[in-house]
């Protein structure tokens, strides 16, 4: 073989001809994504800048439908939801998971352990419509929930959990942080074994407590995971619709509203898809808006 | 290493009670779902006569052989081409490098965060124009494109670890891009793909927001879209709801126990991804 040929063939290693063929490989890919997601993506966009029923003519207004969104209180109090469910669906599960997880360290291999891995993860798996149905009858006027109450002499305050005005968002939130908190101290657990068991040892040594050891060691340690675990359920909150949907239908009066439900009602019972439209842009905005900063934090650490 | 007594204890009682409040609503929806027909039973308590019937009674009533026929054709529908499709576009941008790769990447990489809700309205309009409302192409075709950005993100993972050598060498063996991609690279990533054919079954088979929009008929839904109607036409008979709810779960629950270790670890790994 001559040295200028097996060079050729190196560089047409190197650079295959006509590399811009690869994008073939892509393509498939791209014609779904931009279809059925960046197109009506656009025209979610472009839907709310109309009033429109869905069936007649459409007339321009202009940003008349974004304005609605901060004016209207109804629409507003549905974002404002959102932000409540977080501290349910992220804030209660990360310090709970953060909690158990540094807890359980110590027992991590364990065969109590293995078999938490596999009972943790069951709400993970089944559908979220599945836990709305069992929650509700946990949450109801008969339900366990009442029960167990009772059984501690606080029959003062059993009541329908997602029917009562003070308490439906809140019993919502609960769902979530039932749902996801075996997710978060499983991620972190996960984390956590990643830690040099050399940097506890030291750390007991020079006599540090475990609460000291939590906070020097694990938690900065946990950075990346942390990060994860609130990404995760911060999308979960305030994308929240399967659970909010069977629980309560954004009832009673408009208590646990939220914006996920609030596009639906808008744009398949009231038939204002201009202002269905508006909402869900701000929606796809407000999680970028959380999301991102979220994304630097945890990649600085890295 | 150096672990108190104490604290193991501490751990171990913590970790039961997490598992209590983990397990208690199964519970409870097993237990109901054997009271009888239409009562209203309280808590965790144990019927006098399990009525064992209900589950038969739910099987009929959901037409729960039509609904697991359902699910399973659009899961098949879903999984297997959104697999293809993201594996060939990860090779693409991991791997191949096209030019451009980067921007490609991080248009897939925004569509990660997007809520369904944020492009539902349009969704129907466009489905319904292409005259697929209710049939289960209206749930399977956006599935895909909705699944492409994690899809993609996940291989693309997984082909930027592969050497450039191995490439090198099966071209240098005359090997095309085509080849290289499905004799060489495509096994080599069997075990990514199997994790994301876990995740991508469980999503299809747990979605609720397309299927109560885009198809009526709870016949030809997902799962969890026909448990939302099971309950919209049910949901006054406590047990009947709940053991049909026990069978809807059944499935999922039985794929988890037999993939457990594969599952756990690609939920892990895809919430860390994602």
């Amino acid at each position: 073989m001559s040295a200028p040929a097996t060079g050729r063939r190196v560089r047409r290693a190197r650079r295959p001809r006509g590399a811009w063929l690869g994008w073939l490989f892509a393509l498939p890919a791209v014609v779904m994504y931009a279809t059925f997601v960046l197109r009506p993506l656009l025209l979610t966009v472009q839907y709310s800048l109309y009033d429109w029923n869905g069936i007649g003519a459409s007339t321009w207004v202009g940003l008349d439908n974004y304005r609605r969104l901060f004016t209207d209180s109804e629409l507003f109090a549905s974002i404002l939801h959102a932000f409540e469910l977080i501290l349910f669906f992220s804030l209660i599960p990360v310090l709970l998971g953060l909690f158990v997880a540094a807890t359980i360290r110590g027992i991590a291999q364990s065969r109590l352990a293995t078999v938490a891995r596999t009972v943790l993860f069951l709400p993970q798996v089944i559908p979220l419509v599945a836990a709305g149905i069992m929650w509700s009858w946990l949450l109801s006027t008969t339900g366990l929930a009442n029960e167990l109450l009772s059984a501690v002499g606080l029959d003062s305050v059993t009541r329908a959990w997602l029917g009562d005005f003070d308490t439906a968002l809140a019993a919502v939130g609960i769902i979530g942080a039932w749902v996801l908190v075996g997710l978060c101290t499983l991620l972190l657990l996960a984390g956590m074994s990643k830690i040099d068991p050399a940097l506890y040892e030291a750390a007991r040594l020079d006599g540090a407590g475990p609460v000291r050891e939590f906070f020097s060691i694990t938690l900065p340690s946990l950075r990346q995971e942390i990060g994860v675990c609130v990404t995760v359920t911060v999308i979960a909150a305030l994308a929240s619709f399967d659970i909010v949907y069977i629980a309560t239908q954004g009832g009673p009066g408009n208590s646990t509203m939220v914006p996920g439900l609030e596009i639906y009602y808008l744009a398949f019972s009231e038939r204002e898809v201009g202002m269905a439209s508006a909402l869900a842009v701000a929606l796809v905005f407000l999680v970028l808006a959380v999301v991102l900063p979220l994304q630097r934090l945890t990649r600085d650490a890295r | 290493m150096i672990v108190n007594r104490r604290e193991t204890w501490l751990g171990r009682v913590l970790l039961v009670l997490l598992m209590v409040v983990t397990v208690v609503p199964f519970l409870s929806l097993f237990v109901t779902a054997l009271h009888p027909a239409g009562t209203y039973p309280s808590g965790l308590s144990w019927p006098e006569s399990p009525q064992w019937g209900n589950f038969a009674d739910a099987f009929r009533a959901a037409d729960m052989g039509t609904l697991l026929l359902s699910s399973g054709l659009i899961v098949l529908g879903v999984v297997p081409i959104s697999l293809l499709l993201g594996t060939m576009a990860g090779f693409a941008f991991g791997h191949l490098r096209v030019p451009g790769h980067r921007i490609g990447f991080v248009i897939f990489l925004l569509g990660l965060t997007l809520p369904f809700e944020g492009i539902i309205t349009p969704l129907y309009y466009q489905i319904r124009d292409m005259g697929l409302l209710n049939t289960r192409w209206a749930i399977i075709l956006p599935l895909i494109g909705l699944f492409m950005p994690f899809s993609v993100v996940w291989m693309r993972a997984h082909f930027v670890t592969m050497p450039d050598d191995l490439s090198e060498a099966a071209r240098i063996d005359g090997a095309g891009t085509w080849q290289l991609f499905w004799r060489v690279h495509v096994p080599l990533a069997m075990p990514a793909l199997s994790s994301l054919a876990i995740l991508l079954f469980l999503w299809t088979w747990n979605q609720f927001l397309l299927a109560i929009v885009l198809v009526d008929d709870p016949a030809k839904r997902t799962m969890a879209g026909a448990l939302g109607a099971f309950q919209g036409q049910w949901g006054t008979d406590i047990p009947l709801l709940c053991a049909g709810a026990l069978l809807i779960l059944v499935p999922t629950l039985a794929v988890f126990l037999i993939f457990q270790r594969r599952f756990v670890a690609a939920l892990l790994q895809g919430s860390i991804k994602g």
